[in-house]
């Protein structure tokens, strides 16, 4: 069985080093297929990031009248924080609102005079809820519009925000969509191309391989070869992608920033480089094995 | 040793190949089976090899019905058939070398057995010097004789040869034939399909002739005769 086994092996890699143009068009087809796979996976690294940052521009604030006592308002942020649909609620107090007002307005000096000239901070405390849905926004103003509250409560901003949280809840639902069917279409594109082509090159086989069935060779004697082709182009093909990655996830890193509000091709990459070098090995090896096995049994039938 | 039972082969739509061929193949007999174009020497040796199965009647190789052996279990059938075909059938992508040590290598025989019997049987063919050489830079000749040596390198019970000659001028098929007569005085059973009529009249052997698919005659030291 060892001696089978290990006859497979070389025979693999003598098929690839015999007929370096049928592998070479092979290793070209897996390439361009990891590379569409890591280019989804970059993607839903953007779509996440993407909607993650829209769904916290979708948030509330609730204004507190200036009688509430800070301890009253934390109690109103613990009570909210129990909710399990909330996953952020951020107090900013009097004076961090006037701070982060003059922040903003700072180019602006006749708002600045005009505050000075109030006299005291007319900014009111207010608390910035976040939730993980934005459908859930409705449920968390309606608690805090509840009588109790009221004493407390000045405002609560959902009514004017709430067409603004449902573009952006649109705007976030439609990228995701979007990005699935690219993704849906670039994935079916991949699998199509590297299973052409491993039919292509095995076709080039099939008169041998009837040969090794008519001459007495078990199915898996023939078949393993090309298993084994299989696995060394996908590990190869990987390995390529892997490494011509790197430059250029460091070339569009800081460059495109910008354009994907503020996610980081190359931080990404050192981030989650264990998950994509295997995704790109399970690719490549996985499609590799799978095809060759699919298109030899084809030819199998002798 | 086989059997061939009532055979009947119709290709759709309509079309018989063999029609009830009956007859039996001892072990260590030299059969000539002749006929013309299409008269239906190929199909029984594909049916032999369990390439096609029988419209009706039943194969028997050793007492087994070749057709009631289950797909997974055919190279061990195989294994026991060394095949000669008029198309040579080698692996492009191997050596000579390597063309007649597949077999034993599927085989799982030991390297050094495998050294030495290729090397030997390469020796009995004249191809020692053409070793390392892939088909392509062979000659007619020397593909056919390559091909006896990988149907026989494994010693089967049976070498099977479907027009071996067929692509050769007169020197080659000499060459062909004795290297056949050779591997069938060593034991081993030899059904030789041919329609070259000098071939089957110098061996004198036992002759099956078929026309249309029908045996039309059986006799133990025939001559070609349509």
């Amino acid at each position: 069985m060892l001696i089978l086994f290990q006859r497979i092996i070389r025979l693999g890699l003598e098929k690839i080093r015999r007929d370096r143009g049928t592998a070479g068009a092979a290793l070209f087809a897996m390439t361009s297929a990891i590379a569409m796979a890591t280019f989804l996976f970059f993607l839903q690294g953007v779509s996440a990031h993407l909607v993650e940052a829209l769904r916290n521009a979708a948030d509330i604030s609730t204004y507190f009248t200036e009688e509430t006592a800070e301890e009253d308002i934390l109690q109103v942020r613990d009570q909210l924080l129990t909710f399990p649909e909330v996953t952020r609620v951020e107090y900013v107090s009097k004076d961090q609102a006037l701070a982060q007002f003059q922040e903003v307005h700072k180019n602006d000096p006749a708002i600045l005079e005009s505050l000075e000239a109030l006299g005291e901070n007319p900014l009111l405390a207010s608390l910035n809820i976040t939730a993980q849905n934005p459908a859930e926004y409705r449920r968390i103003a309606e608690y805090l519009e509840q009588e109790s509250l009221a004493p407390f409560i000045e405002d609560v901003d959902y009514r004017e925000r709430e067409p603004i949280i449902g573009r952006l809840t649109r705007l976030a639902s439609g990228i995701q969509l979007g990005i699935l069917l690219v993704s849906l279409g670039l994935a079916i594109i991949a699998v199509f191309m590297i299973f052409n082509t491993v039919r292509l090159t095995i076709l080039n086989s099939k008169e041998e391989i009837e040969i090794m069935r008519l001459v007495g060779a078990s199915n898996w004697f023939i078949q393993g070869p090309f298993v084994v082709e299989g696995v060394v182009i996908g590990f190869l093909s990987a390995l390529i992608m892997f490494l011509l990655l790197i430059p250029i996830a460091a070339f569009f890193g800081g460059r495109m920033e910008g354009f994907l509000s503020g996610f980081h091709i190359f931080t990404f990459f050192t981030s989650n480089i264990f998950s994509l070098l295997l995704l790109q090995l399970g690719v490549g090896v996985g499609l590799g094995v799978i095809s060759s096995v699919i298109a030899v049994r084809r030819y199998l039938n002798v | 040793m086989i059997r061939f039972q009532n055979i009947t082969k119709i290709y759709p739509p309509n079309t018989a190949a063999l029609e009830g061929v009956s007859f039996e193949v001892k072990k260590g007999e030299f059969v000539s089976l002749v006929g013309k174009s299409g008269a239906g020497k190929t199909t029984l040796l594909r049916l032999l090899l369990a390439e096609e199965v029988p419209t009706e009647g039943e194969v028997l190789f050793e007492d087994q019905n070749v057709h009631m052996i289950p797909f997974d279990d055919l190279p061990y059938l195989r294994r026991k058939i060394g095949v000669v075909f008029q198309d040579y059938k080698l692996l492009r992508s191997k050596t000579a070398f390597e063309n007649i040590a597949f077999v034993m290598e599927a085989m799982g025989v030991e390297d050094e057995v495998i050294q030495r019997e290729v090397a030997d049987v390469l020796t009995i063919v004249g191809l020692e010097e053409r070793a390392n050489n892939f088909p392509d830079q062979l000659s007619g000749g020397e593909k056919q004789r390559l091909a006896i040596a990988r149907a026989f390198v494994h010693r089967p019970e049976v070498v099977v040869a479907d027009e071996p000659t067929g692509n050769l001028d007169p020197y080659n098929t000499r060459e062909i034939i004795r290297l056949l007569v050779k591997i069938n005085s060593l034991g081993t059973t030899t059904i030789l399909a041919t329609h070259n009529k000098d071939v089957v009249n110098q061996l004198g052997k036992r002759v099956i002739t078929l026309d249309q698919g029908k045996l039309v005659r059986d006799e133990e030291r025939g001559k070609f005769m349509i």
